[in-house]
């Protein structure tokens, strides 16, 4: 063809659309999100685990013969024989992770939409609805600091940045497409380079205080809460903070600082002292972590069976005591029965913008309590 | 690579001609492959957007780019005909191609299945993007996409041998509505449909009654749904015929490349490459492989007069009826498999089952059958749908969500009579619950 080239380039309906549509499978995962953060196989997993979620959504919906009524014609090279097993009929509703046998993608008109999540996805999803309020800068954070950070990858770029293993792939990759395996000749559509962006680089930490009430009437479901609400809210910290410590406090009548093993394993018998966490909280963080100098997050979680009204005004005075120097307080009650309990009921009378309570009653309030500790403002 | 020549387009048309194939004139052009895989997406260039072709032209563009499938190329039915060719193409396959382009565009060309198809189609489509994008501008994105989700979900559902709608047709309410007038005897636009709503029976095209009647639709939306049927009747003959067309260009790639002249080595490769066009997929039919048997067998008994006529005259519902032999059947390792007991097994190889199975399962491109039957059930202006069942049952929870986009676009409650397992049901939606009803 000689004369007028057309710039193909410029051609991408294709991938705006194509763009819409992740969007709208993102969209989709947002409305499960309340479930899909209690997901077990998620939060044991050690990150490179992917769950399989069914998209209802987004399948194209039609007037559509019943899909196994009939049979269906086809050709092989004559090996089969009437009465030969091909496989199982797929379930009509396929529901999360593990599929039955025989693989769908083979057999036609089988085209529910799943999407693979991954723990980062599922992250990335939850961490644009949480913010940071009452972020204050600590005396730590003296300067921004330049930085730069290589993290695209594009076509064009300065030979000095050309990334090597990369363009090396594309070149293989091609030559693989046309059935030529090996290194070939060099083509400008294999390189690319390396891009990066200016970053300042904040320095500045926080501390989360994990406190849980290891007494004989917490059970299995408030540990299982407890520690996948931990689990999220550390996750998140750690993705806004350069360097997150963490303080693992249990109590029952006392209180003292464990490791993260036995914190989401222990489980002991014995009455309740809130007091006694509060009291060695504010300890710790008047000897290791001043406020100037650090973000605290103190998160409580119990059932809120407290020994004595005597022992829940004196939890409150605690209370009262840290607050102003906290970033949030979060008290998170894990109740299955409905009734408010007296500790709930002390600190209801605390009206401050940074203590937060909220009661857990079903898995899928671990989300609402997220989004309430770690509500997003405008500024954060 | 070797210098040697291969033939120019002109010279592959001259050949095509020469040897009794009447194309239009073809313009071919070569692209990379993200842009022949988004033509493919969106089935024409140019076309409107909506995510579905995004979420079709990614679905293609991975299995490419995993190596998995490969498309030669895409053919464009106008008047220039258009081609579009891979880039990576070696100039053989292009060759190659090019030769099986000619069938597709003769087929075009003769077949009287597409003789009401609109020609200038890639300028109609290009137009219709211009006015959706125009109606985002206008009426928001989000109002647009939720409209085209909707009207997609029935855009099957025309009626085909129609010529298009002229403009005229196609927007009644806004023709008749005499601003000045209408509002001094129609204070409200709801009570009119009662007194203009024919109770029509059995009309198939659902999506131009509820275009035409639907009192809940803006003129912009009803240009829209407009649209989406004109392009559905540009495609249906292609659905309708996608073996014979196959099969045509298939059968033609060889008879032409044959009368090239070309070494040992490029014979042996073209030779591969029709083997794996009509390679047999597993769990499925290969059109190229089905289609280009039957033109072959009907050309050795019958010769040239038979398939140029079977070309001319015949979708793939009278195609496989007429010639798929029990030879053929045999050849092609034809087999029907389905559900047994939970297990999916093989059924037969028996040809007449294999043939009247297949017959049946592309009679009206095999999507069901739906006709309006009453646009004023209940008297209460609310649409009555009938599924004529022809033995096999609708998938009834796609029916029921297909439901509720017919009802986006009614604005009265919906109702659709079908059977299943033998008992008739009627399933209805009002906006708000779905109730089911045997009758």
């Amino acid at each position: 063809m000689a004369g007028y080239v057309p710039d193909w380039t410029l051609q991408r309906k294709g991938s705006t659309d194509q763009a819409r549509h992740q969007q709208k499978i993102k969209e989709a995962l947002k409305q499960q999100l309340p479930d899909l953060i209690t997901e077990d196989s998620i939060v044991t997993a050690n990150g490179d685990r992917v769950v399989r979620v069914p998209i209802r959504n987004l399948e194209e919906y039609r007037f559509r013969f019943n899909p196994w009524q009939a049979d269906r014609p086809a050709q092989d090279q004559g090996e089969l024989k009437p009465g030969d097993v091909l496989g199982q009929i797929p379930g009509p509703t396929p529901r999360g992770p593990g599929q039955g046998p025989g693989s769908p993608g083979e057999m036609p008109g089988i085209d529910y939409i799943e999407a693979n999540v991954s723990l980062d996805d599922i992250s990335d999803l939850l961490f644009e609805e949480l913010g940071l309020p009452y972020l204050k800068p600590k005396v730590q954070s003296i300067l921004p600091q330049p930085a730069f950070k290589f993290r695209d990858i594009s076509k064009r770029g300065l030979m000095g940045n050309l990334d090597k293993r990369r363009s090396l792939k594309e070149n293989l990759l091609r030559h693989a497409r046309q059935g030529q395996p090996g290194l070939g000749q060099w083509n400008p559509d294999d390189l690319r380079f390396k891009t990066w962006v200016e970053t300042t680089v904040e320095d500045n930490n926080a501390v989360v205080i994990a406190m849980r009430d290891i007494s004989g009437s917490m059970g299995d479901f408030k540990k299982q809460t407890a520690r996948t609400f931990a689990f999220w809210m550390l996750r998140f910290l750690r993705s806004q903070y350069q360097s997150v410590d963490v303080v693992f406090i249990v109590h029952h009548t006392q209180a003292r600082e464990v490791s993260q093993d036995e914190f989401f394993q222990l489980g002991e018998s014995g009455g309740t002292k809130v007091s006694s966490a509060y009291e060695l909280c504010w300890d710790v963080i008047q000897a290791r972590y001043p406020p100037h100098r650090w973000n605290i997050y103190p998160m409580h979680f119990s059932d809120g069976d407290n020994w004595s009204d005597a022992d829940n005004r004196r939890t409150v005075e605690y209370l009262e005591a840290m607050l102003p120097v906290v970033n949030v307080f979060g008290y998170a009650e894990i109740r299955e029965g409905g009734y408010t309990s007296t500790l709930m009921s002390a600190f209801s009378k605390l009206r401050h913008p940074r203590f937060q309570t909220v009661t857990i009653g079903a898995k899928q309030d671990i989300y609402t309590a997220l989004k309430k500790f770690f509500p997003r403002t405008e500024e954060g | 690579m070797d210098s040697r020549s291969y033939p120019t387009d002109q010279q592959i048309w001259d050949l095509a001609k020469s040897q009794g194939l009447d194309p239009f004139a073809v313009h071919c052009e070569v692209v990379p492959a993200s842009v022949l895989y988004e033509f493919a997406a969106y089935l024409i260039p140019g076309r409107m957007s909506h995510w579905s072709y995004g979420k079709a032209y990614h679905a293609m563009k991975t299995r490419y780019d995993y190596g998995l499938n490969k498309l030669y190329e895409m053919v464009i039915n106008a008047d220039p005909a258009y081609a579009f060719l891979l880039d990576s193409n070696s100039d053989l396959e292009n060759t190659f191609v090019r030769a099986h382009v000619m069938g597709h565009v003769d087929f075009f060309r003769h077949n009287v299945h597409f003789s009401q198809t609109q020609r200038d189609m890639l300028d109609v489509v290009s137009r219709h993007a211009e006015r959706v994008r125009q109606y985002e501008f206008e009426f928001g994105k989000p109002e647009v996409e939720g409209l085209l989700d909707a009207a997609l979900a029935i855009q099957e559902h025309v009626v085909p041998p129609n010529p298009p709608l002229t403009r005229r047709e196609r927007m009644p309410a806004m023709l008749r509505q005499d601003p000045e007038w209408s509002q001094l005897w129609k204070p409200e636009t709801s009570t009119r449909s009662y007194e203009i709503r024919p109770h029509d029976r059995g009309d198939r095209d659902v999506l131009r009654y509820i275009m035409t009647f639907s009192d809940q639709l803006d003129d912009w939306e009803r240009d829209i749904l407009g649209m989406v049927r004109d392009e559905m009747l540009y495609f249906w003959p292609q659905m309708r015929t996608k073996i014979m067309n196959e099969g045509w260009a298939s059968y033609w790639h060889l008879r032409l490349m044959r009368q090239l002249h070309l070494n040992d080595a490029d014979v042996v490769n073209y030779a591969r490459l029709h083997a794996s066009v009509t390679a047999p997929i597993p769990y499925q039919l290969n059109p190229y492989a089905m289609g280009y048997a039957i033109f072959r067998d009907l050309a050795e008994r019958q010769g040239d007069d038979a398939i140029f006529l079977a070309r001319s005259v015949d979708d793939d519902v009278s195609f496989i009826r007429n010639y798929l032999t029990e030879s053929l059947v045999a050849d092609l390792h034809l087999y029907l498999y389905g559900v047994d007991h939970d297990q999916i097994v093989v059924k037969t190889r028996h040809w007449e089952e294999v043939r009247n199975q297949l017959v049946t399962s592309l009679v009206h491109a095999g999507i069901p059958v739906i006709e309006v039957e009453d646009g004023d059930f209940h008297r209460r202006g609310e649409l009555y749908l009938i599924h004529r069942h022809e033995g096999i049952d609708l998938d009834l929870p796609y029916a029921e969500r297909t439901l509720q986009h017919v009802q986006t676009l009614w604005g009265r409650p919906v109702h659709l009579e079908t059977q299943t397992g033998g008992r008739h049901l009627v399933l209805s939606y009002d906006g708000q619950t779905h109730t089911k009803a045997t009758l």
